[in-house]
């Protein structure tokens, strides 16, 4: 079993789920509500990383964090190292790959909630802000959590992408999913049979939370 | 209109021309009840949701008191939660996720933390509800969601009071009774309300005005019973369900005997003295179906001088106690007058259809209005 790469798996599980939450929310909450031009476009860009082979959306997100991009030169002028091959640089990009996994469950959760409801909100005077947290994000929550728990599954499994963006390199970038692709190439099949149950397990158990909470929802507003 | 701060009530003037066309101005004043009264689509709910904040008109002005919510002249908008209006929703559109009590403290921001829970428990108890505090709204039936949306409302201490079709969702035995607690509720409010329905029997029992509305211009605005008796035009007459509107020709006025004579239904009628109409011109006329007084066979009496129509009746439908009637009167074709009589009354006078009937259009309920093409069924709402 290799710990540092679980551990990183983990740790950066939690740190895109971390990031997600105000991004999913904000975005997922101005979908369900607003109509804007070019909103279908949106949709669709978020969409994106369903669609695209990891190595492709890998293959971009590696030219846009490069020395050469100016995302990457501004890193590194920032914080002194690199974006590319760097956990910061893995953080961003699964961000970014995650985004229709948070987003879906989060808009969706959204929209359920009836206009009416938001609108007797405001009738009796509560500030938008206080409308979010009072009514909205209590209404929504089962469907926040959705997205986080599917975020932070579909982290622990990604593999194109980490390897696109991060390469290997241990205790920075090889994640658990990485770790298992080498142990397999080592001809060390324990190592991977374990780390692979691990990986099962920990996806199986977010599922089941997932369709546990998505039942509350249909429930709540049943 | 008046502007200014001495205005009382609540004043609104909404012009738009889409979505929704509009063209409303009304008035409200402090504890009066005003029906928005019209057909689906008339825009009735589109006005309540603009004096609510929840919906922006293109153009016009509303104020409450000396409070300005929305004056497109001065681009004064408020946002909804900035206007002090309580607000009854067709759905109720409780919080889901909070007991009775929370749904209605939500609305006590204004108050310290503390106060606002025993504050709720108070208001709940005034629309009948103690004991339910705890429980959420899908636990209470869809009269006591009512309610705590009425308490809910009332909670914010709001300058408008605005019901929107509040007693469409629950069963006829409920609404009664709700219909009687706003009744004895309303001795205690000092805000205009404004209620929208499209059930007239509901606005007449509960509105001190009616004001009808049809594709979002406020047509007339008056007294259930003003408007029944006398409403301004042929659209009017129709949108509050009034059976006999005619046709006719003003023939002369006899100030003295206080008649204006009308010649209709193949006959010459006196109407109740109304000058405006010059002699010569077409009008179109109405006459309350209870204004049609049948004339017993048995017992002739005095009244039946009084514009008496004989004719055939051609429809008889008995409803409880009350049997609907309809009557071709002889020299009028293809008008219809409509009477309403208690059943003994139609039995006793052997009322059926085909059998020969005189009855009197009273004088003085007998209502001019200027002449309208729209007189076609078709164009009728």
């Amino acid at each position: 079993m290799d710990w540092p790469a679980l551990f990183l798996s983990l740790q950066l599980g939690l740190g895109t789920v971390l990031v997600l939450l105000p991004i999913g929310v904000a975005i997922g909450r101005l979908l369900a509500y607003r109509r804007f031009a070019g909103r279908g476009f949106v949709e669709a860009l978020l969409m994106l990383p369903l669609v695209l082979p990891p190595t492709v959306i890998g293959y971009y997100l590696l030219v846009a964090f490069g020395a050469a991009s100016p995302l990457g030169e501004l890193w590194q002028r920032l914080f002194g190292h690199a974006l590319v091959f760097s956990f910061d640089g893995l953080l961003i990009a699964s961000v970014i790959v995650n985004l229709p996994f948070a987003v879906q469950p989060m808009q969706r959760a959204f929209e359920a909630i009836p206009a009416e409801i938001r609108e007797a909100a405001a009738c009796c005077g509560m500030a938008p802000l206080r409308v979010l947290g009072r009514v909205e994000l209590p209404l929504a929550w089962p469907g926040i959590v959705t997205g986080l728990v599917l975020s932070f599954a579909h982290t622990l499994g990604e593999f194109g992408v980490v390897l696109m963006v991060g390469g290997s390199i241990p205790g920075e970038t090889r994640t658990v999913a990485i770790a298992i692709y080498d142990r397999v190439q080592a001809f060390d099949e324990h190592s991977a049979a374990v780390m692979s149950a691990a990986l099962l397990l920990l996806s199986v158990s977010a599922l089941g939370l997932t369709y546990a909470l998505s039942r509350r929802v249909g429930r709540r507003h049943g | 209109m008046a502007d200014g701060p001495t205005s009382e009530g609540l004043v609104v003037r909404l012009v738009q021309q889409s979505p929704i066309p509009l063209d409303a101005e009304l008035r409200c004043a402090p504890g009066e009840i005003l029906a928005l009264v019209g057909p689906s689509g008339s825009g009735k709910s589109t006005i309540l949701r603009c004096i609510a904040g929840l919906r922006r008109a293109a153009a016009g002005r509303i104020a409450v008191g000396d409070a300005t919510w929305f004056d497109s002249a001065t681009r004064i908008d408020l946002p909804a939660y900035r206007r002090r209006a309580g607000f009854v929703f067709q759905t109720y559109a409780l919080f889901p996720h909070m007991p009775a009590v929370d749904n209605v403290a939500a609305a006590l921001g204004h108050l310290a933390a503390r106060d606002r829970r025993a504050r709720a428990r108070q208001l709940l108890a005034s629309v009948h509800l103690a004991g339910l505090e705890s429980r959420r709204p899908a636990e209470l039936s869809g009269g006591q969601q009512q309610r705590v949306a009425v308490a809910r409302a009332l909670a914010r201490e709001p300058d408008v009071l605005l019901l929107d079709e509040p007693f469409s969702a629950v069963d006829q035995v409920t609404r009664r009774k709700l219909y009687r607690e706003l009744a004895e509720l309303r001795r205690e409010l000092r805000m205009p309300v404004v209620l929208v329905t499209h059930d007239l029997e509901e606005a007449a029992l509960l509105a001190d005005r009616m004001c009808i509305l049809h594709h979002g211009r406020t047509l007339q605005t008056a007294s259930p019973s003003e408007l029944l008796a006398r409403p301004a035009d042929v659209l009017v007459a129709r949108l509050v369900d009034l059976k006999n509107v005619h046709e006719g020709t003003v023939l002369e006025h006899r100030p003295q005997a206080g008649f204006t004579m009308l010649r209709a239904l193949g006959t010459t009628l006196e109407a109740r003295m109304q000058p405006g109409f010059a002699p010569g011109a077409r009008v179109n006329w109405v006459v309350p179906e209870g204004s049609v007084i049948l004339h017993r066979r048995d017992r002739p009496s005095r009244g039946e001088h009084e514009n008496p129509v004989a004719g055939v009746v051609t429809e008889f439908v008995a409803l409880g106690e009350n049997a609907s009637v309809r009557i071709a009167p002889d020299g009028a074709t293809g008008q219809l007058l409509a009477m309403s009589v208690p059943s003994h009354v139609a039995r006793r006078n052997g009322i059926a259809t085909g059998v020969r009937v005189t009855v009197s259009l009273l004088a003085d309920s007998i209502h001019l209005m200027p002449w309208h093409d729209a007189m076609a069924p078709d164009e009728a709402p």
